[in-house]
């Protein structure tokens, strides 16, 4: 598998296509809203735009980073690619196959190869469960080997992230949160996916156990071909991690580019915000910054036009409003929201 | 050069528990400088809040106590003080922010009333004075509309004004000293430099000293002047900002800045890790804490006496076990 980044295809026809020739997943213009509900009769009295047309592709072996600040939908979209959210339109396609509005049943063989890494391996596994019935369960779900052949696929697991045979009858509190993670891991590679859609998975672990979880994370998509979406708000992380980056603001894809490109030529003014309110581990660094005012608009109807430049009370704003703000791509493969406001 | 506004030595704290006495902080000295900013970093269970709530007092009773050592405040040894006396000076002249600013808060008062209750435990005043005093103080963290802000309740406030809210209250008395422990970890990273610069120009301002705890080292570098790193309940090297990244002395200081991935690094190339483990309070060694992270061998003797603290440069102390120091 290649590691760094893949090259250009500059005569890229498909909007926000990977670079990669067969693209794995393949979003367009997804959107996932929940009713908001209120009134005697709970009925639905307005909705909440978490995800508001999402488009993108991901190739094989690639990482997809996907940063933004909470509350901008990326969790929510990365439910939705799983099939955990139902979305409310748009369309999903997996390995060819439109996946958006499959039932439970039909997505079972798909479930296979797609798989998602959570937050907080506290919260994600059960844990009345040993660690042997947590790796077992998707095996037991796919209808897969005997009881025999099962137990050597979990310790084959439990080798392959880094822990212990021994680890295999204990339960999750025993272990400390970076093991626990790994345990997340290996549930997640259990079955070879092809795609794992990764949701914060360091941001709740201490500092010098995070690399070890990214080393990990690395080792597996080169030794299994995995692609990854990888969703942090951690603009260092998700850059080490991926090879291209979406930045998401109020449900929206701002800007998506290669992550060298975005993080030395960002072009729309949340992306530069976000850049440039990253503490810098390095004193010497110290600069006066722009800083950004106020915080994240609810998605609770949200601004027309450019929300961000609605943030930002620019005087351009007014002029987003009512605009085609289809991402277009400035240079190859760098595709930004085309507002007056904040991309010049 | 001025005398220290706050001066530990050798403090130790611990708690008792069902499986007898833990040692969470383990004889720990530091001074910090009139003015200046002191960031205390670690992991979790290295013994950074329980720092904290040792120098406020707020132990958890009875289980929390300080078994040894001092906390020199303008002369007076806070880890003796009757509680009264301690009372007079917490939230007056020492005060202190919290991680989470929405369990801090009281949620069924508004945040008017809980500025006014620090404006009077400590100082007589009438209620047009009480409400002068908010508002003046709630401009200075820059909420708008602080009138209409006084008359809300926590919950409709964002995090990020949360936060406000909860300097506010601790700056109304003009502290000498702030402590903030994690004050932006449950933060988005655009409000979180809003936060650490208002803390910064509010510092400036009225003269105060910090302590800011943190695990982030980026947060350490953007606005500390001195820096402690504690590593399972000890300090284990201390030193001017600028010496402490430019050149680091312990071998978890150096893993630790090698292992955060930066901006300028290479995407996808593998990160420099520290091996195992957090230990946990229970597995803390006499000797080297380090030891069996740092993947250099460590005799007998390493592992069970405990290393000097030795100023190698000046105004540079590092914990020198000989193996984790080279």
């Amino acid at each position: 598998m290649q590691l760094g980044l893949p090259e250009l295809n500059t005569k890229s026809e498909k909007i926000y296509s990977s670079p990669l020739p067969m693209p794995l997943l393949t979003v367009q213009n997804l959107q996932q809203h929940f009713p908001v509900r209120g009134g005697l009769l709970r009925r639905s009295v307005a909705s909440c735009k978490a995800v508001d047309g999402v488009s993108f592709s991901l190739g094989a072996g690639e990482t997809l980073g996907l940063v933004g600040e909470s509350g901008c939908g990326k969790t929510t979209l990365g439910k939705s690619i799983v099939r955990l959210l139902k979305p409310t339109s748009g369309k999903i396609e997996f390995d060819g196959q439109d996946i958006t509005t499959a039932s439970m049943g039909e997505l079972r063989p798909m479930r296979r190869h797609v798989q998602m890494i959570f937050q907080d391996p506290a919260e994600s596994l059960n844990p009345r469960h040993t660690v042997r019935d947590i790796l077992e369960e998707p095996f037991i779900v796919q209808k897969m080997g005997t009881k025999d052949e099962r137990r050597k696929w979990v310790l084959d697991l439990l080798d392959k992230v880094g822990l212990p045979a021994s680890a295999m009858d204990r339960f999750p509190f025993e272990f400390s949160g970076g093991q626990r993670q790994r345990i997340g891991i290996a549930r997640a590679i259990a079955l070879k996916p092809k795609l794992i859609v990764c949701d914060e998975p360091v941001s709740a672990l201490d500092v010098s156990v995070q690399s070890q979880v990214l080393n990990l994370l690395l080792d597996l998509q080169r030794d299994m071909g995995l692609s990854y979406l990888f969703i942090a708000h951690g603009l260092s992380v998700v850059k080490h991690m991926s090879d291209r980056v979406a930045v998401m603001y109020l449900g929206k894809i701002v800007e998506l580019a290669p992550a060298e490109e975005l993080y030395h030529h960002p072009r729309h003014a949340y992306t530069k915000a976000l850049l440039d309110a990253i503490p810098v581990p390095d004193p010497a660094k110290r600069r006066k910054r722009e800083l950004l005012q106020g915080d994240v608009p609810s998605p609770i109807n949200p601004p027309a036009g450019c929300a961000f430049g609605h943030r930002m009370k620019h005087p351009q704003w007014q002029a987003s409003v009512g605009m085609d703000l289809t991402l277009k791509e400035v240079s190859p493969g760098h595709w930004v929201q085309p507002c007056p406001c904040c991309t010049q | 050069m001025n005398a220290p506004i706050l001066q530990v030595e050798n403090l130790i704290t611990a708690f008792d528990t069902d499986a007898g006495r833990m040692t969470a902080v383990d004889g720990i000295s530091f001074e910090v400088p009139r003015g200046k900013t002191l960031g205390i970093v670690g992991e979790s269970g290295c013994g950074k809040s329980v720092t904290a709530f040792s120098i406020t007092r707020l132990l958890p009773q009875p289980h929390g106590q300080i078994l040894g050592g001092s906390i020199r405040f303008e002369g007076r040894d806070l880890a003796s003080l009757p509680v009264e006396e301690m009372q007079r000076i917490r939230g007056n002249d020492i005060s202190m922010i919290f991680q989470e600013p929405m369990t801090a808060l009281n949620p069924v008062q508004t945040v008017g009333k809980q500025l006014a209750e620090a404006i009077l435990l400590h100082t007589k005043c009438n209620k047009a004075d009480v409400l002068a005093r908010s508002i003046d103080m709630m401009k200075k963290v820059r909420i708008p509309a602080p009138e209409q802000r006084l008359n809300e309740y926590p919950h409709q406030l964002s995090g990020g004004m949360r936060q406000r809210v909860m300097i506010a209250m601790a700056l109304i008395n003009t502290p000498k000293l702030l402590i903030a422990d994690e004050p932006t970890t449950a933060l988005d990273v655009t409000v979180q430099a809003q936060i650490l610069e208002l803390i910064a120009d509010l510092q400036q301002e009225m003269g105060m000293s910090v302590i800011l705890i943190t695990h982030d080292l980026g947060v350490i570098a953007e606005v500390c002047d001195e820096v402690a790193v504690m590593y399972a309940g000890r300090i284990v090297e201390q030193a001017s900002v600028f010496d402490l990244f430019a050149n680091p002395r312990h071998a978890y200081t150096q893993g630790l800045l090698e292992s955060i991935p930066r901006l300028d690094s290479k995407p996808k190339t593998l990160l420099k890790a520290i091996p195992g483990n957090v230990p946990g309070i229970a597995d803390f060694k006499s000797g080297c804490r380090f030891a069996e992270r740092s993947g250099r061998a460590h005799t007998e003797a390493h592992l069970t006496t405990r290393p000097p603290m030795t100023e190698i440069a000046l105004g540079h102390l590092v914990e020198n076990c000989p193996v984790c120091v080279k």
